[in-house]
């Protein structure tokens, strides 16, 4: 197995890091898959992490100037390595001015992703800061634990409001209650729903407009859905709000799918990434 | 003793009461006749601090003669005087300091703009003199560099990252986590930044070594680069081998400012390189990431498909531990620094260190 890759320019960095602070602030630990077109951060749902997952995609070329890799052999053309995304995170937020980033899969004192940062200094010669940032190598027969989740076959899928709208609103209803209810309809209505003893609270969201999924296998509970019915999740309200708070990514679409009781499904896209992130529901 | 600071010295003096109230809870306070000291010790003694502020840096300064007179005092209460830097600036014309031996008192006075009088009569202790024993003259290595350097250096490093050990060689300064043995430290990130001798204002290197010291006290938001980045002075480190004290010290005409930091002792500091690492010496970074040769560094890890790579470095590893255990009697084991009054028995040292100090040290009492 061989990992090695190069960034250089700025605005790649930043972008990288914010999707790798934005993927810290989900989970403590997550698995890195390499592919040679794609990086992946995933969270299997487990009962430890509270059933949530995550999936979040990159295309390697819209980050990486340089990127080779040889997987764990050629028809298993993959890496799988588990990694606290913190340390990612820490290591790059000291290569914030870097003139040129490297990572690569290196045999030190334990199996590490090798972060080293040129970073511009007083002289002629370049300050060079190298982290080691120790993984597990995942072997390949736990691989089929991280694969790519199917998009469940949801009653209900609507935009989301602006996110931080959304955060400031579940950050107050956090106070009230553990437990919010997530509900939307075809019609483009969302509400936000604390129900306690003592208080009811809703958040109306109007017009939000529902995604079209064109003809999916998913689609087909939403096609027998009445467009007027409320599909309703009640979650945690944490995990929501972790999604809300710690999301750095600017997404050009942000989206929420509904399973009846079941699941939310929450959806960031952007050009070059995707995040995906499936809170259960509670009963 | 009855002195008086004004106008920028008074910020000065605030910023110095400020960083010693990072490291320890006692300023310890001393006139001389070269000036006026300010001292502290952090309470597990490995970090010790000492501003000298010469007889020009004030606009008056008078000691009495006689019976030296020095005392201690919590460094919260002199903090409070200074409290907030800012306003002290734009406020404040002069500050006077004086003993009133009939009350027992030491008196703040500031002189604020519109003849506003501010007065802080404080308590103190009489106590001996404190003084880390150290020789800046006699370390065989000495780098000098703009505050700025070191502060971005110390960012790097992770907070929670206590000690770190700065290797130096002819050309550069290595700085890496110090890592202990147990299992959770293997699990953390390691991180290594190397400077190269140009950056600094001054290299000299006689005796390549490494020594390993608490970062904290080091750290952005403690003690001397607080200072020095504050005063815009070049900071000195003087450092020489394992056990010995590190010094940082900031110079000026009127001032001169040492911070001695304690660092790990040689035979644990030995025993850790051997056990821990194959190579004696790390390649250098620098070329490392300069070299774009991939196959250089690009390692091959098998993962057979029957064991995991869990069960496959764990035992390892831990046998590995346990011989290191076995190397290692004692865990880490910092030099607290000796203090006077204990002195007399190594007094070749001390004779040589402190020509002019004419008590040693003091720091008998048991006031942590």
């Amino acid at each position: 197995m061989k990992f090695r890759a190069k960034m250089i320019d700025l605005g790649c960095l930043n972008h990288f890091t914010r999707v790798v602070n934005t993927i810290a602030k989900l989970t403590k630990s997550c698995v890195l898959r390499l592919t040679p077109d794609n990086l992946y951060f995933v969270l299997s749902g487990k009962v430890a992490n509270g059933g949530v997952s995550m999936w979040c995609e990159l295309l390697q070329v819209n980050f990486f100037d340089e990127y080779q890799m040889e997987g764990l052999s050629p028809e298993a053309n993959e890496i799988c390595l588990e990694v606290a995304p913190e340390n990612i995170s820490r290591a790059l937020k000291t290569a914030q001015n870097a003139k040129a980033v490297k990572v690569k899969l290196t045999k030190k004192h334990c199996p590490c992703l090798t972060l080293s940062a040129e970073l511009p200094s007083l002289s002629s010669i370049s300050r060079v800061v190298t982290h080691d940032i120790p993984v597990e190598v995942i072997p390949r027969r736990l691989w089929h634990e991280f694969k790519e989740p199917t998009v469940p076959d949801f009653d209900v899928s609507i935009y989301l409001p602006p996110l931080k709208t959304m955060k400031n609103v579940v950050d107050r209803m956090k106070n009230l209650s553990n437990i919010l209810v997530l509900e939307a309809n075809l019609g483009g209505e969302m509400n936000l729903k604390i129900e306690t003893d003592l208080v009811s609270v809703t958040t109306h969201f109007k017009d939000l407009g529902n995604p079209p999924w064109g003809d999916s296998a998913s689609q087909s509970r939403s096609q027998s859905w009445d467009p007027e019915a409320m599909a309703h999740a009640r979650v945690d309200v944490r995990k929501l709000q972790q999604f809300l708070i710690g999301q750095q990514i600017n997404p050009s679409k942000a989206m929420c799918n509904i399973v009846h009781n079941r699941i939310v499904h929450l959806i960031l896209l952007q050009e070059d990434m995707s995040l995906q992130y499936f809170i259960p529901a509670v009963a | 003793m009855d002195c008086v600071a004004t106008g920028g010295n008074v910020k000065v003096l605030a910023k110095a009461v400020h960083s010693l109230s990072r490291i320890g809870e006692d300023l310890y306070l001393e006139p001389l006749d070269d000036g006026l000291t300010l001292r502290t010790v952090n309470s597990s003694r490995s970090a010790f601090a000492c501003f000298l502020l010469s007889p020009l840096f004030f606009q008056k300064f008078h000691v009495s003669h006689g019976r030296g007179f020095r005392c201690k005092m919590p460094i919260k209460s002199v903090q409070a005087v200074f409290r907030s830097l800012s306003s002290l600036e734009r406020t404040v014309e002069k500050c006077h300091i004086e003993l009133n031996s009939e009350k027992s008192r030491l008196t703040f006075t500031l002189h604020c703009k519109h003849g506003l009088l501010k007065t802080h009569n404080l308590s103190f202790q009489d106590c001996e003199s404190l003084q880390a024993v150290f020789d800046k003259e006699r370390c065989a290595n000495v780098l000098q560099a703009q505050p700025r350097l070191l502060v971005d250096t110390v960012l790097h490093f992770p907070p929670s990252l206590e000690e770190v050990k700065a290797s130096v060689t002819a050309d550069r300064l290595l700085l890496k986590n110090h890592v202990e043995n147990d299992a959770d430290q293997a699990k953390a990130m390691r991180t290594e930044l190397c400077l190269s001798s140009e950056e600094f204002l001054h290299f000299s290197v006689s005796a390549p070594t490494s020594i390993t010291f608490c970062l904290k006290e080091l750290r952005v938001s403690d003690g001397v680069l607080v200072f020095a980045e504050s005063t815009d002075l070049p900071v000195s480190m003087h450092f020489d081998e394992p056990g010995s004290p590190v010094v940082l010290s900031v110079t000026d005409s009127v001032l001169e400012a040492n911070f001695v930091l304690a660092t790990l002792s040689e035979d644990s500091h030995c025993n850790h390189d051997n056990g821990h690492k194959k190579r004696p010496r790390t390649p250098p970074p620098a070329d490392d990431f300069m070299c774009d040769d991939m196959d250089s560094y690009l390692i091959a890890m098998e993962t057979s498909e029957m064991a995991g790579p869990s069960s496959r470095t764990e035992p390892r590893s831990s046998s590995e531990r346990e011989q290191e255990e076995e190397q290692r009697p004692h865990s880490k084991k910092f030099c607290s620094f000796f203090f006077g009054s204990v002195l007399p028995t190594s007094s070749q040292t001390a004779n040589q260190t402190l020509q002019n100090q004419d008590v040693l040290a003091s720091d008998s009492e048991d006031e942590q």
